[in-house]
């Protein structure tokens, strides 16, 4: 049998331990149904899953968040909509919960009361481009407003239009002193040109891996994740509905089980309303590149790579990405 | 439930159901050391831990807290968790 010790020198064996008894339990939270953008291309507002009345009693948030924690929730993913646009609810998760936002930075968090929440920028690539699908250039803001804050990365979904371009928008981070994780878009507006096409996920993939290898201290990211979420593959196995580990708890029916996130819920600001995932429920599960599903979903194929010493440690890269992404691990 | 519910046996049923449930390969309960840490040796998640916590639950007519979870490491642990629950101490 093939035990962990075994597979790994000891260096890999340290960082192995070092997030095996991580044990987290996130869920995802739309913190409101409102928001300062419009971007071409969000699952929030294209699904229509803004369509339920938002609670608007702190009082009730503060309650529901504190039955959240008996849960056994430990880290929250605050998304919206835009949450800067509610600071109130953004404050009572952050009290009661490790808690992460993400956010499109054209508000900035006061770290006086925030000193060490985790902040994800939104980003679509470069000012043309978003220009196009948001409306307007939000880096111009986002990074104004959170220059060389040791707790903010952008989240740069990468487009079909952006292949070839990485680099110049990684540059751009760079200079602001902030980090970035790469993903891809999912089509869910069905914008012409925006579709991915598998000579783009192909060179997307390198480009990926040679941003990693030239911006190491500025990319969170690894190449196994680069793999999966371009190809859709992993172990010999394709994502889609009946892999994803991503899918609200109460509304997960599948058969036979899958490997999932555990206790995993999206709640909608209701507070009583649950999303089927932590994307759209209007998305096609064959097409979905949501970069969290991808590697929730390696995540939870632990034993899956067990086979050999190379496996373990994709396996390894891929949870330390996600731990470094939270900040429960060093960047 | 298990036949035999001495501590020796709790070990014995234990260490069939890990095998049994992650479909293990190459050992079997003889060869399968009971004080092997189960999740930074052997592997298993909170998830494989709570298949087998599930099996054990059924078979043994007791409730295993999931935040018992983090200190059932060994196949030792958690029978002598498991005896603990049969004989009422905890």
């Amino acid at each position: 049998m093939k035990t962990i010790s075994l597979l790994l020198d000891s260096e890999w064996y340290d960082r192995y331990r070092r997030i095996a008894n991580l044990n987290i339990r996130s869920s995802i939270y739309d913190v409101t149904n409102r928001c300062n953008l419009r971007c071409r291309g969000c699952f929030f507002f294209s699904s229509g899953e803004n369509h339920v009345k938002e609670e608007t009693n702190i009082k009730q948030w503060e309650a529901f968040i504190d039955k959240e924690r008996k849960r056994g929730v430990n880290l929250a993913i605050l998304i919206g909509g835009e949450p800067t646009l509610c600071m109130d609810r953004v404050e009572a998760f952050y009290k009661r919960l490790p808690s992460y936002c993400a956010t499109n930075g054209l508000i900035k968090i006061p770290r006086d009361k925030f000193p060490d929440m985790m902040v994800g920028i939104s980003l679509w690539g470069s000012s043309e481009d978003e220009k196009i699908l948001r409306g307007k250039d939000t880096f111009a803001i986002s990074s104004k407003n959170y220059e060389g804050d040791p707790y903010t990365y952008y989240l740069y979904t990468i487009t079909p239009k952006q292949v070839g371009k990485v680099e110049s928008v990684v540059k751009r981070i760079v200079d602001v002193g902030l980090k970035v994780h790469l993903q891809l878009l999912s089509n869910d507006e069905g914008m012409e040109g925006f579709s991915w096409r598998p000579e783009e996920l192909r060179d997307l993939r390198f480009e990926m891996d040679e941003m990693l290898n030239q911006y190491p201290r500025t990319v969170i990211s690894c190449k196994y994740y680069h793999e999966t979420i371009t190809t859709g593959k992993m172990m010999g196995r394709t994502f889609g509905w009946h892999e994803c580990p991503s899918v609200t708890e109460s509304l997960d029916n599948r058969q036979p089980p899958v490997k999932r996130l555990i206790h995993f819920y999206r709640w909608a600001a209701d507070l009583k309303t649950v999303h089927r995932c932590c994307t759209s429920a209007t998305r096609d599960c064959s097409i979905c590149k949501d970069g969290a599903a991808h590697m929730s979903w390696v995540m939870v194929n632990k034993r899956d790579h067990l086979n050999s010493t190379r496996d373990l440690q994709n396996w390894i890269e891929v949870y330390e990405m996600f731990a470094k992404l939270y900040r429960l691990i060093p960047w | 439930m298990p036949e035999k519910r001495d501590m020796e046996g709790i070990i014995r049923h234990v260490t069939e159901v890990i095998i049994g449930e992650l479909k293990l390969e190459d050992i079997t309960v003889g060869t399968f050391n009971p004080d092997m840490d189960l999740v930074d040796e052997l592997g298993i998640d909170s998830m494989d831990l709570a298949t087998i916590a599930l099996v054990l639950q059924d078979e043994y007519k007791i409730t295993i807290d999931e935040d018992d979870y983090p200190k059932l490491k060994t196949v030792r642990l958690i029978a002598e968790y498991i005896e603990e629950k049969l004989t009422g101490k905890n």
